[in-house]
């Protein structure tokens, strides 16, 4: 290999490739685009529409929650909300926006000079807009969109309208653009790292890719399977989930969690590898137990296919599949342990500086981990009981998924925003978007343990008015959270027009951490056509 | 080092197919949808999307088996090919898996807690389906389906299906023997070995379609038949959806063979077609086995 080095690589680049080095003009840019960096931009912007989309959405639920008694929205909207939110927070702005960081940091961390099949990672992206119209053109069909919650159970989601079969075929879609994505990521990984880049040197955020694309990779097509099975329920005269033709409801729940337990774990994964990436730069460390974090991941990997009923505790199983169900879900307990000791051990004299995307990470160590532990309490089976279906579960997976994988992507945009733009974000607004966010993210969410412990039941759009108080302090916080992102919109919007211009190291030490480190701020539109020298791979760690 | 265009790994560029293939999906499942839902206009929409598609499958293919013949990849192209392949039929066989996970589930856990044999069901289904009594196959306490009073035959093992399965088998062989003909560069064995299979191929499928005539016209199984049809037709249909899929792609790769595309060493999607056509094979002697058999 030579030790050219990106500026020389990108001018040799010049000279044996005329055609198409740059970006194509216009629009069509974009549609024909297989180039990784667009992937990635169109998968980025993709997720944060769709976060204001769906944000928007909860702020409807919030809106009617704020008092008791029904005020702005109907109760079929409401449902329509609640399930329309999750669906679009989930396939629309989560999963989007880390198949985005995915496409972009990928290549470069790994020193490839693009995705392994660019033509099929352009038809991933591009099934994502035409699913998205879709599933929202279902609000405006008779009936309403589909209102029994994003899990979708039978018989309550048969129910539904003309939407549901353009529910399930946005379902469909999805679950493919998800596959390509996946195998995609998956082969990238494996055949296209830079000679030296072995396995266990591979950053972890790429690491936690691969075993989240294996996972997509297993379940999106239980999920397509589940949903084909309620199509034809519902149109050809199937009996798989009623019980009068031999069928049982509870296969679609069993069928929904085997998909959906892993689904969870793919939206936080990639999150444990951002912040796995994050916490070292700016504790001015190595990362500590590097292997154990892999394994933790494969461990956890491995452990999201074999607890799937833990969802289930109230629906009737037998005792035996309840007391097995409760004890793997508490193994999760331990490699995910490991993963947040590891974290903290990085921290441990680390010379720590605490830029906004720190911040972000360190807020995600301490806020995921309380809901991590609300995990811990409700896969313990009879106290699930009394959990099940009130706002304590609402509370649990909000904690994990807004503080956990929300967080996670917000830190990223900041960490690598300055490679992607070559411009530094502007710090002043990044800390008052993180501190807005962090507390009003409590005020929304932490107040629903209460209430839920208390008894208030979820996806209701009215409630006692015991819970009154609490749920108006729920309300103001979902408010300002949901405000406070226009700041980190126009962040993201002011960062790309300009500002103080990044050095390609960004963040002092950096080089040490990644190969993204050694290319200029913005990278040229192709990085890594020849493989980075020996030297800088050697040197990472 | 990547000077020569061979070396460099291959990177193409405007893609133009993807977005006509999002077009086309995106119109023939919502016109599946209107049609669904009784509109008029749903069958014509989902012609026009499919025509789309169909479009995008020959386009998008053409120009990659163009780009293969041009000699661009390299083996390391070559190589994710054949990984995206196989983790492609790793996604199809978790596909599967769902339909063989129902019916497992179905077989051996609900119809016994639907007949009330578990204490934690015992209550309701005493309250619901008094006197049903859980033997497989069944169409629900409700006799969902069938013939008069809900009576259906079930579909044996040992006549079509036996047959089927020799075919199958077969035709894994000679799909084989073909790639051995294909690396020993014996044309004539390789053409052979490949009409051999694809003539196997589509035999099982209009075999499938005579048993499936059986059934609806005589036997009073249908999809409707509860969940026994459900799961037979659910299962041996995808399965069949597949076969006629594999054996479309194994034709295809056929004329390529007459064209005189492939090389010894350079073939990936002769073995892509091969892989699959073991993949339903698999899948196949599942069914036997779970489906007619047991």
């Amino acid at each position: 290999m030579s030790a050219t080095t990106h500026d020389e690589t990108h001018a040799h680049g010049d000279a044996h490739e005329h055609h198409d080095h740059g970006p194509a003009k216009g629009f069509m840019r974009w549609v024909t685009t297989t180039n990784h960096k667009d992937i990635g931009t169109l998968y980025l912007i993709t997720g944060l529409i769709m976060f204001f989309v769906g944000g928007a959405m909860a702020l409807v639920i919030r809106a009617e929650l704020f008092e008791p008694g029904l005020q702005y929205v109907d109760p079929h909207f409401f449902n329509q909300m609640t399930t329309l939110h999750a669906l679009i927070m989930v396939f629309g702005a989560v999963m989007p926006a880390f198949a985005g960081l995915a496409n972009w940091m990928i290549p470069m961390m790994i020193g490839a000079p693009d995705m392994a099949l660019p033509r099929m990672n352009n038809w991933s992206f591009w099934l994502l807009p035409f699913s998205f119209v879709m599933l929202a053109s279902t609000l405006f069909m008779d009936g309403g969109a589909a209102a029994a919650g994003w899990t979708l159970y039978p018989p309550l989601v048969l129910q539904t309208g003309n939407a549901l079969p353009f529910t399930v075929f946005t379902v469909h879609m999805l679950g493919m653009s998800s596959i390509m994505a996946a195998i995609n990521i998956i082969v990238t990984v494996f055949n296209m790292r830079a000679p030296g880049m072995t396995m266990m040197k591979l950053p972890l955020f790429v690491w936690t890719w691969v075993i989240t694309a294996f996972l997509l990779i297993a379940v999106m097509p239980v999920f397509a399977g589940a949903v084909t099975m309620l199509l034809t329920d519902k149109f050809f005269g199937t009996s798989f989930f009623n019980a009068a033709g031999g069928g049982d409801p509870v296969l679609y729940q069993h069928l929904f969690w085997f998909f959906g337990h892993p689904e969870v774990y793919i939206l936080i994964l990639p999150s444990f590898g951002i912040i796995s990436s994050i916490i070292p730069t700016f504790s001015r460390k190595p990362l500590f137990g590097y292997s154990s974090m892999v394994y933790a991941t494969a461990a956890i990997g491995f452990l999201s296919f074999i607890v799937w009923a833990h969802h289930q505790y109230t629906v009737g199983m037998p005792i035996a599949g309840e007391l097995y169900f409760t004890y793997a879900t508490m193994l999760i307990a331990v490699p995910t342990g490991v993963k947040v000791f590891n974290w903290l051990a990085t921290m441990w004299r680390g010379a720590m500086t605490f830029e906004t995307p720190m911040l972000f990470a360190i807020a995600f160590v301490v806020l995921f981990t309380m809901g991590g532990f609300t995990g811990v309490m409700m896969s313990i089976s009879p106290a699930d009981l009394q959990y099940h279906d009130t706002y304590f579960i609402v509370a649990h997976f909000h904690y994990v998924l807004v503080p956990g994988a929300v967080f996670a992507l917000f830190a990223a945009t900041y960490y690598w925003l300055p490679k992607w733009t070559g411009h530094m974000y502007d710090e002043r607004l990044g800390q008052l978007h993180f501190w807005l966010t962090t507390i009003s993210v409590n005020i929304c969410f932490f107040p629903q343990h209460f209430v839920g412990l208390a008894g208030m039941p979820r996806r209701i759009p009215d409630y006692a008015v015991q819970f009154a108080e609490f749920n108006a302090l729920s309300s103001v916080g979902a408010f300002v959270f949901g405000f406070s992102q226009l700041i980190f919109a126009y962040v993201i919007y002011k960062a790309i027009k300009g500002g103080v211009k990044a050095s390609s190291e960004v963040w002092e030490g950096a080089e040490a951490h990644g190969l993204e480190w050694h290319l200029p701020s913005p990278p040229p539109y192709h990085t890594w056509t020849e493989a980075p020298a020996q030297e800088i791979i050697s040197d990472l760690h | 080092m990547a000077t020569t265009t061979k070396d460099a790994y291959y990177i193409p560029h405007k893609a133009q197919w993807p977005i006509f293939g999002s077009i086309g999906l995106s119109t023939l499942l919502a016109g599946f949808a209107n049609f669904l839902n009784g509109a008029s206009y749903g069958s014509t929409m989902m012609i026009v999307g499919a025509g789309v598609l169909i479009t995008m499958l020959f386009g998008w293919f053409g120009t990659v088996i163009a780009e293969s013949e041009s000699g661009i990849f390299n083996d390391q192209v070559d190589r994710s090919f054949r990984m995206g392949m196989a983790w492609f039929i790793f996604s199809e066989v978790m596909f599967f898996a769902a339909f063989f996970g129902s019916l497992y589930y179905t077989r051996v856990l609900s119809e016994s807690w639907l007949a009330g044999n578990e204490s934690f069901s015992l209550g309701a289904t005493r309250q619901l389906w008094d006197g049903f009594t859980a033997a497989w196959p069944n169409n629900g306490p409700a006799h969902i389906g069938g013939l008069e009073e809900g009576k259906f035959e079930p579909m044996g093992a040992w006549g079509l299906p036996a047959l089927n399965t020799l075919i199958l088998l077969s035709s894994g062989a000679t799909v084989t023997w073909a790639h051995w003909g294909l690396l020993a560069q014996n044309r004539a064995q390789l053409i052979k070995g490949l009409i051999a299979t694809v003539v196997l191929g589509f035999s099982f499928v209009i075999f499938q379609a005579i048993e499936y005539h059986e059934a609806y016209t005589e036997m009073g199984l249908t999809l409707g038949t509860g969940i026994y049809g459900s799961t037979f037709f659910m299962l041996t249909g995808f399965h069949g959806l597949h076969v006629t899929i594999g054996a479309i792609f194994l034709t295809v790769i056929l004329f390529r063979c007459v064209r005189g595309h492939f090389s010894a060493k350079h073939h990936f999607a002769f073995e892509a077609a091969a892989w699959y056509w073991h993949f339903v094979d698999v899948v196949w002697l599942g069914l036997f086995i779970f489906v007619y058999w047991l």
